[in-house]
């Protein structure tokens, strides 16, 4: 086998990896923050916090149910999401005639809130989660060994990504929500419930927040704070990508997990920097972000 | 709405361009501050006062420039963590420790204000905070800042050299003048022409842009005077508690100085100073609590959004129809 620059292959290849999983939930997180952004002008703070709730949702489901990790899939997103919609109802829908940054202090109280309470009640080390049997093992494809588990990730947030930027670039629905995002008093005008709209546009958001929690929680161990640090980084995301275009949101995050997994490589310490150093870079050559429209 | 020029002025404050009931407001919290050592615990009362400069300056920017800076931790954090390595390291009296945290506040208020600044509303917010992260990561990485630990037994050292300040009296004493300086400097930038501007490009950036101004180069200028302000509570934070550590430059930091603003009244003021007060008391009386500070916290955050948005000076200066 070759080398590269003094480093074995196997060595790059499964940082690759890993950089593309932590790209596969930068790609999730920012695509829903990009989406709730887009319709309620709201840069939604709880999004770390909920996808928290999604890893504890599935690891409840397992051991106070015994509802197995494929149930959990689709459970979890949905209670988050659920949730989400009595948040949009409850909170959000009183601050949309105001500033943006209320809605972003108020998300911020909310990720205080919830983290806050899982940490009351499970305490602050992880919790492990078991892989689903299908998911243990893996395949070895010569030049590395790829787990089921990572591949599967990555299948499947790609899967998610791709259907969202079909539904909402390709389908009537999305048609809606588009047309709500450019004008919502001159949609509503044509007979559509914006309203509606904007709270399941919301739920939707986060429950890909959710979702994305599920997935990763076999991978890293589910503990109250495993949000709070990603979404920081998704939001470095969020303003290198722009949040003007959704396939944009999903090839960012992709692109800067693999830059992230390439670091760790070539210059470990760098790693936890490098996306910031990227969006000052980003911001002097092109402020509005890479696939932001200029405002 | 009364403006202060309208407002009889106390001959010798004319200067300072103060209407009189500012200046009373001034004189009542010197007095309240003078006698609250003899009544409460002085350490508490220190940390009330570096907390209130803290607020200040994240308030010059939200309140008079209109620009939420989410990422105040890291100037409040890196110059606590140098002026506690100048006092402990280089031996240096506590003064120049402090200005030592301050420059380097400068410094990065130079660079991350410079980027920041070229985007608007929730972006800069997202901005500023995704650069105090990059500063928690260096503090967590670099050698000199303790990792996990911290730098601890930072000594008080002797003001000058002279005045020794490991009584807690003496050392609020040399804490409260330094909190006069600056609020007092802060109330002259406010009130001149140069924050005359801020305000106008808070309330309509487009228009101030039309009349000609430089629109980045004040935003620039009002985000290092805020850094710096942040670095002087940092720094005197690092020399009374003897310790700097990571809590000071992690993001629960900005957030929770944003939380003060925004109880005492965002665009007044002296709403800071009452909300950083608050703020610390209840820490200070719910410690016991633990995790569950954290729940009340963001608990007041969401209320204060959805019902009180004004603070409580805010609602206080609308009902006396004056600006506090």
């Amino acid at each position: 086998m070759f080398d590269l620059l003094g480093i074995p292959p196997q060595v790059l290849f499964s940082q690759l990896l890993l950089g593309l999983i932590n790209g596969a939930f930068y790609a999730m997180l920012s695509l829903g923050l990009a989406v709730i952004f887009g319709l309620l002008n709201i840069v939604n703070f709880a999004h770390g916090a909920l996808y928290m709730m999604g890893a504890f949702g599935a690891w409840m489901l397992l051991n106070y149910l015994g509802i197995g990790y494929w149930w959990a899939l689709l459970l979890s997103p949905l209670m988050v999401g659920l949730f989400g919609v009595l948040i949009e109802r409850l909170l959000l829908r009183w601050l949309y005639d105001l500033d943006h940054l209320y809605g972003m202090i108020l998300t911020f109280g909310l990720a205080l809130v919830i983290t806050g309470l899982f940490r009351n009640f499970y305490g602050a080390t992880g919790m492990p989660y078991t892989l689903p049997p299908l998911l243990t093992g893996g395949h070895n494809l010569g030049f590395m060994f790829l787990p089921n588990s990572r591949a599967f990730v990555i299948a499947s947030s790609l899967i998610v990504c791709l259907s969202t930027w079909f539904v909402i670039e390709r389908t009537r629905l999305g048609s809606y929500l588009r047309a709500a995002t450019e004008n919502p008093a001159l949609t509503e005008a044509f007979g559509i419930n914006v309203s509606l709209l904007v709270t399941m546009t919301y739920g939707f958001g986060v429950a890909l927040a959710g979702f994305a929690g599920v997935l990763a929680a076999p991978i890293y161990s589910v503990n109250p704070t495993m949000g709070s640090d990603l979404i920081i980084v998704v939001f470095a995301v969020v303003v290198i990508g722009g949040m003007g275009s959704i396939l944009g949101s999903i090839i960012t995050g992709f692109s800067l997990g693999i830059v992230e997994g390439l670091t760790k490589v070539f210059w470990p310490e760098a790693s936890a920097t490098v996306i910031f150093v990227i969006m000052a870079i980003v911001l002097m050559a092109k402020p509005a972000g890479l696939f932001g429209r200029s405002s | 709405m009364p403006t202060h020029s309208s407002v009889p002025v106390a001959a010798p404050f004319r200067k300072l361009g103060m209407p009189r009931y500012h200046l009373m407001i001034m004189l009542g919290l010197a007095a309240v501050l003078s006698v609250a050592p003899f009544l409460l615990y002085p350490i508490l009362m220190i940390k009330i006062l570096c907390f209130a400069l803290f607020a200040c300056s994240v308030n010059l920017l939200l309140g008079y420039a209109g620009l939420l800076s989410f990422g105040h931790a890291a100037y409040f954090g890196m110059s606590s963590y140098v002026a506690a390595h100048a006092a402990k390291v280089w031996g240096l009296s506590p003064e120049l420790a402090i200005l030592c945290g301050v420059g380097i506040a400068v410094l990065l208020g130079c660079i991350f204000g410079a980027l920041a600044i070229r985007r608007q509303g929730i972006y800069f917010a997202m901005v500023t905070l995704a650069f105090a992260q990059m500063v928690y990561f260096f503090a967590l990485q670099a050698p000199f800042t303790g990792g996990e630990d911290g730098i601890q037994k930072v000594p008080r050292g002797a003001l000058f050299g002279l005045i020794p300040l490991a009584d807690d009296k003496t050392l609020y004493w040399f804490v409260l003048v330094v909190f006069f300086a600056c609020l007092l400097a802060l109330y002259r930038i406010i009130h001149s022409p140069f924050g005359q501007v801020l305000k106008a490009i808070r309330d309509n950036e487009a228009r101030a842009v039309s009349l000609g101004y430089r629109v980045n180069q004040y935003k620039f200028i009002a985000f290092v005077l805020s850094a710096a302000l942040a670095g002087v509570a940092g720094g005197t934070k690092a020399i009374v508690f003897q310790l700097a550590t990571l809590t000071d430059v992690y993001w629960t930091m900005s957030g929770e100085v944003v939380l003060m603003t925004l109880i005492g009244g965002m665009y007044t003021f002296f709403g800071p100073i009452v909300g950083a007060a608050l703020v610390v008391l209840m820490q200070n009386y719910l410690a016991s609590v633990g995790d569950w500070v954290t729940v009340i916290q963001g608990l007041v955050f969401v209320a204060c959004v959805l019902l009180f948005r004004e603070g409580i000076v805010g609602f206080i200066a609308s009902k006396l129809k004056r600006p506090l």
